[in-house]
C-alpha cells in the first residue's frame, strides 16, 4: 500500500513539570517521550496501554487540546503540531477528538439542535437550511429521531447523549477521529452496541480511527493495527493478527497474558508479571521496562532501545526482539 | 431562558423569598406611581411653615417634617431616588466588573493578574471614605454617590466571575468546545457567560440591598442629593435635632430603608437557593 | 436443593426496595444466594442489577431509605436480620464478614498513616480481642492492652508481607495517597483478612485497576482465600474475571437471580437466555458482535414476573404472569426460567 499516510507523528513529546514540596520543580513527567507512528487512510489504529502510559495525552495532543513540547504532527501533509484547534484553520474539522463519554461534551444548557449547529457555524459557511439538513442526516445515521433536537442533554439517556456527542463530531465530516476509551466502564451489552455503531459510522463516513483503549479484547475486534504504549513511548506496533499471534516485546507479551480466556487456561495460575510501573519522574536508565522485565539483562540498563522494524511491518523497542 | 417561569414558581413556594419579591415589586411600583399614591404630591418640594412637625394624622399619614411637608409623600418620592441610585450603581458595577472577571478568569496572563490586584485595591477602600472624598472634591450630589458606590462595588462581581470562569474551564464541555476549534470569544460569550449568570443575579440582588443601605448612610452624612430632595437618609439626618419629641420624623424613612433592604436580601437568598444547585443538577442530569 | 447446614451464607427470597423521589425502586426481588464454606462465589450482573445492594444488605449497611420487605439472610446458622444491631456490629461486620470495596481510596482517611488506620481496625476487630472489651460510648476509652497491641502489630506486618507490599515497615507510616491503586487494594485485602473472617465480600475490587495489576490482585486473592479457607462473595460485571477465580457463579438481572452454576458448567452450558446473550456479547475474534436489544428495566416500575421477559425472544404469557421457580438441573446447576436453552449455547 503506497498511499501517503493520513497522519504521521514524529518524535512527539510532552512533559509536565513535577512539583514537590513548596512547588519546587523536582523533575518532569514525560507523558509523551518521543512517539513515532503513521496512520493510513481508512484504517483503525489501536493505541493500548495501562494508566500512565500516555495514550490519553497522545489523543489530546493530536487534537490540539495540549501543546507538544517537541515533534511533528503531519496531517494530510501539513505539520499542525503546536497549533491549538482554533489555530488549525481548515484542518481543524478534519481531525476530531471524541471523549470517553461524549455526552459530557455537550453544554448542559444548550438544546441538542444548538449543540449540533455550533461546529457548522464555526467552521463552515452553510446557511441555516443546509445546516439543518446535515444535522438531520447525521442524527439519522447515529440512530436518533429528529424530535430529540429540541431536548436538553439531561433529558436523554446516557446512551443517547453518547450518540449526540458522536453526531456533533460527525457534522464536520472529519477524516480522522480520535476515540478516547469509547467503551471504558460500559456493560458488555452496551459495549457491543457502541462498537457496532462505530463500525457503521466508519463505513458511512469513510472515517479513519485512532482507537485508544486499555481493553485488548475490544481492540482486537476493532483495529487493523495496534500500537502498545508504555510510559510515554510506543514499545511495539504491528498488525492485529501479528501482535496477537506473536508479540515481540516482553511488555506486550505480559499484557496479552493478562487477558482472561474463557474456556481456556486460567491466567491467574500462570501470570508472571510482578511489580508496578516505576515512578514516572524517575525513569530507570536504559530501557524503561527493565525493572519488571523477565528477560532484562545488564545491557538493558545501558541502552534505551528505539522502535525498530522486525519483520512484516512489525516493530518493537527491545534489544531481544 | 426557559427556566424563568420555573424559577418564579419555585420562588413563590418559599415564603421568605416570595415576601422579598413582593417588597421589591412594591418598591418599583411606588417609585413609578409616586405622583398617584402621594397624598400631597405638590407639597413634597414646598415649604409650609404652618404645618411644621405635626404628628401622624388622617391628612398626614406619617406627620410632617420641619418644612411642613408631608413625610409620607416625601418617602414615596424618595423611593425614586433610592431605586435610581441602586440600579445605576449596581448596574455600572456589573458592567465594569463582569467583563474584567471574564478576561482575567479565562487565561492566566499578566493582564489578568494585574486586573485582579487592581480589584483587590478597590475592595480595600471603604465606600464611605471614598464617597466623602469625592463629595469634598466634586460636591455633594446623587451622581457622585453613584460614582462612589459603583467604583467600590465592581470588584465583587469580578471576583465572583473570575472564580466561576476558572472552575468552568475544567468542565468537559468547555474543553470539548476548545477541541472543536470554537474561538475563545465565542466560548466565553455563549458557553461561559450563561453559566455565570446565576451567581451574578444573586449577587446583584444582594448588592442592591447593600447599596441602598450605604447610599442611605451617605445621605445621612449629607453627601447625597442636596435638600429639598426627599432622600431617605437625609430625612433621617434632618430628624435628629427634633427627636425624641417628633418621633414620627425618622420612623417613615427608617422603616422604608429597613423594609427595602430586607426585601432585596430575602429575594437574593431565595434566588441563590433556587438558581445554583437546581440548575447545576438539572443541567448535568446526573 | 442444598441441605440446610451445608451453607455458610444463605440468602433466601430477599426483597429490598428503596424509596426515591420517583417512587419505590424494587431493587432486589426475591433473591436466593448460597455460599458454601471455602468457596469463591461470583455474583455477575450489569450495572443496576443489584449486586452492590445485595452485598450491602448482607453486611447490614443499606442506606436509610432502604426497606427490607421480606426474606432472610442466614450466616453460619444465625439469622442476621433478626440479630441485635450491636451484635452484628461487633461480631459479624468487619469480623466474620469483611468487605473489600471497589474504590479503596475512598475507604481511607486521607489524614492518617495507613499503619494507624490498620491498628485502629485491629483494636476492634482483632481475632485476639476478648468479647469482654465493650463497644459503645464507653468504648471510646476502652483499653487496648499492650500485649495484644504488639501481637496485632506483628500480625499486620506479616499480612502486609503476605499481600506483597514492599517494605511493610516503611509502608506503615505512609499516607493513603502515597500508595498506588494496586497497593491500596492489596492493603484492603490485608485489612479484610486480618480479622480472620469466614466470608469476604469483594465488590468489584479490580474494576479500577490496570489489566496487569488486576491479574496480580486476583491471583493473590484467590491464593489467600484458598489457603485460609475463607469464602469470598465476588461481585463483578466482567465475565472473564469471574471465569478466572470463581468456583461458582450466580447471574443477577434487575434484582432477580436467574442462574447459578459451577464455573466450568456455567460457561460451557449456560441455560438462561440472559446468560446466553451475555456470553454472546463478549468480544471474540472472528465472531460477529451481538448486542442484547432493549434496555435494563426501570426499577420503580419493573416488568411483572420474570424481569427479562421484555427482551427475551423465548418469552411467553407464563413468563409475564409469574416469576419462574428454581429448577435444579443437576450438578449444582440451577436456573429460573420456563424456557431454558438446552444443548451447548456457547462454544
Amino acid at each position: 500500500m503506497n498511499e501517503a499516510p493520513l497522519l504521521r507523528v514524529e518524535r512527539l513529546s510532552r512533559h509536565f513539570p513535577a512539583r514537590g514540596l513548596l512547588g519546587w520543580r523536582i523533575g518532569d513527567v514525560r507523558a509523551l517521550d518521543g512517539v513515532w507512528f503513521k496512520v493510513a487512510p481508512g484504517e483503525t489504529l489501536g493505541i493500548v496501554g495501562e494508566s500512565g502510559c500516555g495514550k490519553s495525552t497522545l489523543g489530546k495532543t493530536l487534537a490540539g487540546i495540549h501543546r507538544p513540547d517537541a515533534g511533528r504532527i503531519v496531517f494530510e501533509g501539513e505539520d499542525i503540531a503546536g497549533r491549538s484547534a482554533s489555530e488549525r484553520g481548515a484542518v481543524a474539522p478534519k481531525l476530531q477528538y471524541c471523549y470517553q463519554d461524549p455526552g459530557n461534551s455537550l453544554d448542559p444548557r444548550w438544546t441538542i439542535r444548538r449543540s449540533l449547529n455550533e461546529p457548522l457555524i464555526v467552521h463552515t459557511a452553510l446557511g441555516a437550511g443546509d445546516r439543518d439538513a446535515r444535522i438531520r442526516d447525521i442524527l439519522q445515521q447515529v440512530g436518533l429521531p429528529p424530535t430529540h433536537l429540541d431536548l436538553y442533554p439531561h433529558e436523554l439517556s446516557g446512551g443517547q447523549q453518547r450518540r449526540v456527542g458522536l453526531a456533533r463530531i460527525l457534522t464536520l465530516h472529519p477524516r480522522l477521529v480520535v476515540l478516547d476509551e469509547p467503551t471504558s466502564g460500559l456493560d458488555v451489552s452496551v459495549q457491543a452496541a457502541v462498537l457496532k455503531l462505530l463500525r457503521r459510522l466508519q463505513q458511512a463516513f469513510s472515517l479513519t480511527y485512532l482507537f485508544i483503549s486499555h481493553d485488548l479484547s475490544v481492540v482486537r475486534m476493532m483495529c487493523d493495527r495496534v500500537a502498545v504504549m508504555y510510559l510515554g513511548r510506543i514499545v511495539e506496533i504491528a498488525s492485529t493478527e501479528a501482535l496477537f499471534a506473536g508479540a515481540k516485546h516482553p511488555y506486550t507479551q505480559s499484557l496479552l497474558s493478562a487477558i482472561p480466556a474463557i474456556g481456556g487456561r486460567r491466567v491467574t495460575d500462570t501470570f508472571a508479571l510482578a511489580g508496578e510501573p516505576p515512578d514516572p519522574v524517575q525513569l530507570p536508565s536504559g530501557c524503561r521496562f527493565r525493572t519488571r522485565c523477565p528477560r532484562a539483562a545488564a545491557m538493558c540498563a545501558q541502552t534505551d532501545p528505539a522502535l525498530r522494524p522486525i519483520a512484516g511491518g512489525q516493530s518493537a523497542a527491545c534489544l531481544f526482539a | 431562558m426557559t427556566a424563568a417561569p420555573d424559577i418564579l414558581r419555585k420562588l413563590l413556594r418559599d415564603p421568605a423569598a416570595a415576601a422579598g419579591l413582593a417588597i421589591v415589586l412594591l418598591l418599583v411600583a411606588v417609585a413609578l406611581l409616586a405622583p398617584l399614591l402621594a397624598t400631597h404630591p405638590e407639597a413634597v418640594w414646598d415649604m409650609n411653615p404652618h404645618q411644621r412637625l405635626l404628628p401622624p394624622s388622617e391628612a398626614y399619614l406619617f406627620g410632617t417634617d420641619r418644612m411642613g411637608a408631608d413625610i409620607y409623600s416625601r418617602v414615596l418620592f424618595g423611593a425614586r431616588i433610592t431605586l435610581t441610585i441602586a440600579m445605576v450603581a449596581v448596574g455600572a458595577a456589573l458592567l465594569i466588573g463582569v467583563p474584567i472577571g471574564l478576561v482575567s478568569g479565562w487565561r492566566q496572563s499578566w493582564l489578568g493578574e494585574t486586573l485582579m490586584r487592581v480589584s483587590d485595591i478597590f475592595l480595600a477602600v471603604p465606600q464611605i471614605i471614598l464617597a466623602i472624598a469625592i463629595a469634598q472634591t466634586l460636591g455633594p450630589s446623587i451622581e457622585n454617590v453613584i460614582l462612589a458606590l459603583s467604583a467600590t462595588y465592581w470588584p465583587w462581581f469580578t471576583r465572583l466571575v473570575h472564580a466561576e470562569v476558572r472552575s468552568l474551564k475544567n468542565e468537559t464541555f468547555i474543553e470539548a468546545a476548545i477541541a472543536l476549534g470554537v474561538p475563545a470569544w465565542r466560548i466565553i460569550l455563549l458557553h461561559v457567560l450563561p453559566n455565570v449568570t446565576s451567581p451574578i443575579i444573586v449577587r446583584t440582588s444582594i448588592g442592591m440591598g447593600f447599596t441602598i443601605l450605604t447610599a442611605s448612610a451617605l445621605g445621612f452624612l449629607g453627601l447625597g442629593a442636596p435638600p429639598p430632595a426627599p432622600e431617605w437618609g437625609r430625612m433621617i439626618s434632618d430628624s435628629r435635632e427634633f427627636l425624641p419629641e417628633a418621633w414620627w420624623y425618622a420612623l417613615a424613612p427608617g422603616l422604608a430603608i429597613f423594609v427595602v433592604v430586607m426585601g432585596f436580601n430575602l429575594l437574593g437568598d431565595g434566588l441563590r437557593d433556587i438558581l445554583d444547585p437546581r440548575i447545576r443538577r438539572a443541567g448535568t442530569g446526573r | 436443593m442444598p441441605v440446610p447446614g451445608d451453607n455458610l451464607l444463605e440468602v433466601e427470597n430477599l426483597r429490598v426496595s428503596f424509596g426515591t423521589e420517583h417512587g419505590t425502586a424494587k431493587v432486589l426481588d426475591g433473591v436466593n444466594l448460597n455460599i458454601r464454606p471455602s468457596e469463591i462465589m461470583g455474583l455477575v450482573g450489569e450495572s443496576g442489577c443489584g449486586k452492590s445492594t445485595l452485598a450491602n444488605a448482607i453486611l447490614g449497611i443499606l442506606a436509610d431509605n432502604a426497606r427490607h420487605q421480606s426474606g432472610s439472610i442466614r450466616f453460619a446458622g444465625k439469622d442476621l436480620l433478626a440479630m441485635a444491631q450491636r451484635r452484628v456490629e461487633s461480631e459479624v461486620r468487619g469480623r466474620s464478614i469483611t468487605f473489600i470495596p471497589q474504590d479503596p481510596f475512598g475507604s481511607f482517611n486521607p489524614l492518617f498513616p495507613i499503619g494507624t488506620q490498620a491498628m485502629e481496625v485491629m483494636k476492634w476487630k482483632s481475632p485476639r480481642r476478648v468479647a469482654r472489651e465493650k463497644p459503645g460510648i464507653a468504648g471510646l476509652f476502652s483499653r487496648y492492652p499492650r500485649a495484644r497491641r504488639r501481637a496485632d502489630a506483628a500480625a499486620v506486618l506479616q499480612m502486609l508481607r503476605t499481600v506483597q507490599i514492599a517494605r511493610p515497615e516503611a509502608a506503615f507510616g505512609k499516607l493513603p495517597h502515597e500508595l498506588s491503586g494496586g497497593q491500596r487494594q492489596r492493603l484492603m485485602i490485608a485489612l479484610a483478612l486480618l480479622p480472620q473472617p469466614q466470608l469476604v465480600i469483594a465488590d468489584e475490587p479490580t474494576t479500577a485497576l490496570d489489566a496487569t495489576i488486576q491479574m496480580q490482585i486476583l491471583k493473590l486473592l484467590k491464593r489467600l482465600a484458598k489457603e485460609r479457607e475463607v469464602s469470598v462473595l465476588f461481585t463483578t460485571h466482567d465475565l472473564g474475571i469471574a471465569y478466572e477465580i470463581c468456583d461458582r457463579i450466580t447471574v443477577l438481572y434487575a434484582g432477580q437471580e436467574v442462574e447459578t452454576a459451577p464455573v466450568d458448567d456455567f460457561f460451557r452450558r449456560p441455560h438462561h437466555p440472559y446468560t446466553v446473550r451475555l456470553l454472546e456479547s463478549l468480544p471474540q475474534p472472528g465472531r460477529e458482535l451481538r448486542e442484547i436489544g432493549g434496555q435494563i428495566p426501570v426499577l420503580v416500575d419493573p416488568p411483572a414476573g420474570c424481569r427479562f421477559h421484555p427482551r427475551c425472544s423465548r418469552a411467553t404469557e407464563q413468563c409475564r404472569a409469574e416469576r419462574p421457580a428454581v429448577t435444579a438441573l443437576g450438578g449444582g446447576h440451577h436456573v429460573r426460567c420456563y424456557h431454558p436453552i438446552t444443548g451447548t449455547g456457547h462454544p
